[in-house]
């Protein structure tokens, strides 16, 4: 008899709020919109480095068991709930538990935070697409040194990629402590991204449900086209045989299972109130259990689909410098011993080699020759900022039609990156929305202007020398452990507090089936004791080392290695502080409301008053 | 190739004690001719085109073929040079030849069609072309569009939110008592349409009058 409960307080408490409350156009809208968010740069750069670092195909069993304990019943339960309960996270946690309403604080402030780096990367990848309509691509060559007999030195040292991408682009500081000047072009370029995002965002919902046509399949058109060109170019099979070879050996090694874990967390977007804020806007009578089976599985395969192209191209550049290496070999050999050009080829180098090796080994000796091996190449892979920007642009120097290729990655990545915003800034907004913060007469225009103009001043921080070292900083300590605590703090206060039986007749009312066993085991044992386990192995392994970070050095001995140094006290306390701020909400919001209980309770105990009603 | 032999013939004998290899005076020249041109390898004039060189960089002295001695060759085809004096027959010091070569370097090479790579003077390196900076970097242009076309969405959007607020308001004041009902009923339908309350049910079999 008691169905729809909550959902009577909520129409009781605020009839206007539900009766003006934005909805999608369609189906397809709102699950274009979960994928999109869900599907970020995550699935193109830090999966596949992580499958390669991790045994290849072997990485695939630790990251499907996360996938279905973790991944998919804490997605469910979040599309659930927001569904459920039409309300933003704020409003959601609030109406589950007064106590809980920290959650909600917890979920925007981080959404918040982490809405500033994501969108420095997104400007970051807009600079480097103006820049790809040149020819040469400007990341080929060194540029001169001032009495042009050679090239600069810190280019030369490193590479051409390396130096456009730390001094070009960044024009880094040593170290984090020498914070540099703003950088007057990473401004403008963070002021189109964030331009870009507000002209999406402009009226919530609205206009994100129209652009999220094109920027949520954008990246899959180009994904395919990246796979084909990649599979026939020369030394892809090197790449995709080194990426999938599994090696079960890795299997044992616990920082597998760790971060085959925190990727699936990660990747799926939970805990950001995001896609509680999407889903709140669905009508009610919605099947959420296949919208999270969907979501979560496409999100999956996305990241999947995405190593192909990825390791086929990083393959064809390791074969690229692999044959470099070997001509310049091939080249010393010739012109010290004065054979005629192109006697020595790539097949018989051994032969000659051999050859000149024992009858003159002193003069070979002091050729210097290096040694090939293409499995050096190989290993120098790269994940996050390092493999879009270093290791990509190498590649794409090399093949044929440089600029087209360039173009079609840089859009692809600023779309995968700007879907993925829309999901953080709704984290922001909808709680905003719902906590009634904004003045009536405050059109939404204006008001996610406002954030939009907000967000932009922060994070001129990262437009700063030091700005990398930052933005690091806030990738670490913000976007990992907070979410690992606020999602578990969801799962436990749906499961016990809301009360798993209220929970499944909703879920029963909502999509006409009740959740099956699959769904009861994971909430209510194993996805909590995973969290736990996952998040205690996490703070394990990151108290036993010190952080250090690497600095971009030009000055430093073993330049162009990177200098790895350790934060200083000051930028130290500061990481703690952005772990701790968001999640400690949770306790004030509680100890706030149990002090407010507690005054109500003494004075009730004190005005005993048979005649007082209260 | 043929002519090139004949030169040395012809000189080799009068400047043997001249031209020596890792002399202090000499210069080392490589050529990698097969690279460069594949198997269509040419009779190079060599001699003809540093002569010039000399002669335009020099001290307006007159160089002439006769002036630069070879010896040396290998099958890599590279071989030492240096150059003499037309006065006296004394080797020309280093930095003059040196200078002479990086002032026609593209001289040199264009009449051999070679390139820096292809033809190479050890010892001399080749003054880098620096790319010409254009006037507006083309980012700027690229960055200039895209913005512009921001721009003029957001502006857009703006105007006509504004006026759907303006349409919005004229309407509300015509009928406004329709408007306030109208979304609480399309709310109320939206939620009962699920739920089949079945208590009313029960109590519809059991009251029928």
């Amino acid at each position: 008899m008691d169905t729809p409960g909550s959902a009577e307080q909520m129409q009781v408490d605020e009839p206007k709020d539900i009766a003006e409350r934005p909805k999608w156009d369609n189906k397809v809208q709102y699950l274009l919109t979960c994928i999109g968010f869900a599907v970020g740069l995550g699935n193109v750069w830090r999966f596949p480095y992580l499958c390669q670092t991790y045994g290849g195909g072997a990485f695939l069993i630790p990251y499907a068991i996360a996938l279905v304990f973790e991944g998919l019943p804490l997605l469910h339960m979040e599309l659930a709930i927001g569904q459920r309960l039409r309300m933003g996270s704020v409003g959601v946690w609030n109406s589950i538990s007064p106590y809980m309403g920290g959650l909600g604080v917890a979920s925007l402030a981080v959404s918040f935070l982490v809405g500033l780096f994501y969108n420095m990367i997104l400007a970051w990848i807009l600079w480097f697409f103006f820049h790809s309509f040149q020819s040469p691509l400007p990341w080929r060559d060194c540029p001169l040194n001032l009495n042009h007999t050679g090239y600069v030195s810190e280019c030369e040292k490193s590479s051409p990629v390396n130096y456009f991408w730390y001094r070009e682009t960044l024009n880094i500081t040593p170290n984090i402590e020498i914070s540099g000047s703003l950088q007057w072009w990473l401004v403008l370029c963070l002021a189109t991204a964030w331009c870009l995002v507000y002209i999406c965002f402009i009226r919530g919902i609205e206009t994100i449900g129209k652009a999220i046509y094109v920027t949520a399949t954008f990246p899959y058109l180009v994904l395919t086209i990246f796979l084909i060109r990649s599979l026939t170019l020369d030394g892809a099979t090197d790449g995709l045989i080194y990426l999938f070879t599994p090696d079960w050996e890795t299997l044992k090694n616990p920082d597998v299972w760790l971060d085959a874990a925190t990727q699936i967390f990660f990747s799926l977007s939970l805990a950001f109130g995001g896609l509680i804020a999407f889903s709140s806007y669905n009508v009610q009578k919605n099947n959420c259990e296949r919208d999270a089976l969907i979501v979560g599985c496409v999100n999956s395969f996305t990241s999947i689909y995405a190593s192909i192209p990825i390791f086929a191209i990083l393959g064809f550049k390791a074969n690229e410098n692999f044959n470099k290496c070997r001509n310049w070999n091939i080249l010393r050999l010739t012109n010290s011993f004065n054979i005629g050009d192109e006697n020595i080829t790539l097949e018989n180098y051994n032969d000659w080699f051999n050859y000149f090796n024992n009858t003159d080994p002193s003069e070979v000796e002091s050729l210097n020759l290096k040694t090939c091996n293409l499995q050096t190449f190989l290993d120098e892979s790269a994940s996050g900022t390092g493999l879009a920007f270093i290791v990509f642009t190498e590649a794409v120097i090399h093949m044929p039609g440089s600029q087209v290729w360039a173009v079609l990655f840089f859009v692809m990545l600023f779309s995968l990156g700007l879907s993925s915003m829309f999901g953080n800034l709704e984290g922001v907004l909808t709680p905003l929305l719902d906590l009634h913060v904004i003045p009536a007469w405050m059109p939404k225009e204006a008001f996610t202007g406002f954030i939009c103009l907000t967000s932009f001043t922060v994070a001129l921080i990262f437009t700063l020398g030091s700005g990398n070292y930052w933005l690091g900083i806030f990738n670490n300590y913000v976007g990992s452990m907070p979410l690992l605590i606020i999602a578990f703090f969801e799962i436990i206060s749906v499961v016990y507090i809301y009360g798993i039986n209220r929970f499944n007749d909703d879920i029963e009312w909502m999509t006409g089936r009740r959740p099956n066993l699959y769904w009861q085991a994971t909430w209510r044992f194993i996805s909590p004791l995973m969290l736990l386990l996952v998040f205690v192995a996490y703070v394990v392994v990151e108290a036993e080392k010190r952080p250090t970070y690497n600095a971009w050095n030009p000055d430093y001995v073993n330049f162009p290695l990177a200098d790895v140094q350790n934060y200083p006290e000051s930028v130290y306390a500061i990481c703690v502080l952005l772990s701790v701020l968001p999640i400690v909400s949770i306790p004030l919001v509680a100890f706030y409301k149990f002090m407010g209980f507690l005054k109500k309770y003494i004075m009730n105990r004190r005005n005993q008053n048979p005649y007082e009603n209260e | 190739m043929e002519a090139m032999m004949f030169l040395l013939v012809c000189v080799s004998s009068a400047a043997a004690q001249l031209c020596a290899p890792d002399s202090p005076h000499s210069y080392k020249v490589r050529l990698s001719i097969k690279t460069a041109l594949g198997d269509d390898a040419r009779d190079v004039p060599f001699q003809a085109m540093l002569a010039f060189a000399m002669r335009t960089a020099g001290d307006g002295q007159n160089y002439n073929v006769s002036n630069i001695l070879v010896c040396d060759e290998t099958p890599r085809v590279s071989f030492w040079f240096v150059v003499t004096s037309p006065l006296d027959q004394t080797l020309v010091d280093r930095g003059q030849v040196e200078e002479a070569v990086r002032k026609s370097r593209n001289r040199i090479n264009s009449a051999f069609l070679l390139t820096d790579k292809t033809l190479e003077f050890l010892g001399i390196p080749p003054t880098l072309a620096s790319p010409v900076p254009p006037d507006t970097p083309p980012w700027l242009i690229v960055f200039g569009v895209v913005m512009g076309a921001v721009g003029a969405g957001i502006v857009l959007l703006l105007v006509t939110s504004v006026l759907q607020k303006r349409r919005k308001k004229k309407k509300d004041q015509t009928g406004i008592e329709d408007d306030e009902e109208e979304p609480r009923v399309k709310e109320n339908g939206a939620a009962s349409d699920g739920v089949y309350n079945r208590s009313f049910s029960d109590d519809e079999r059991l009251t029928q009058m």
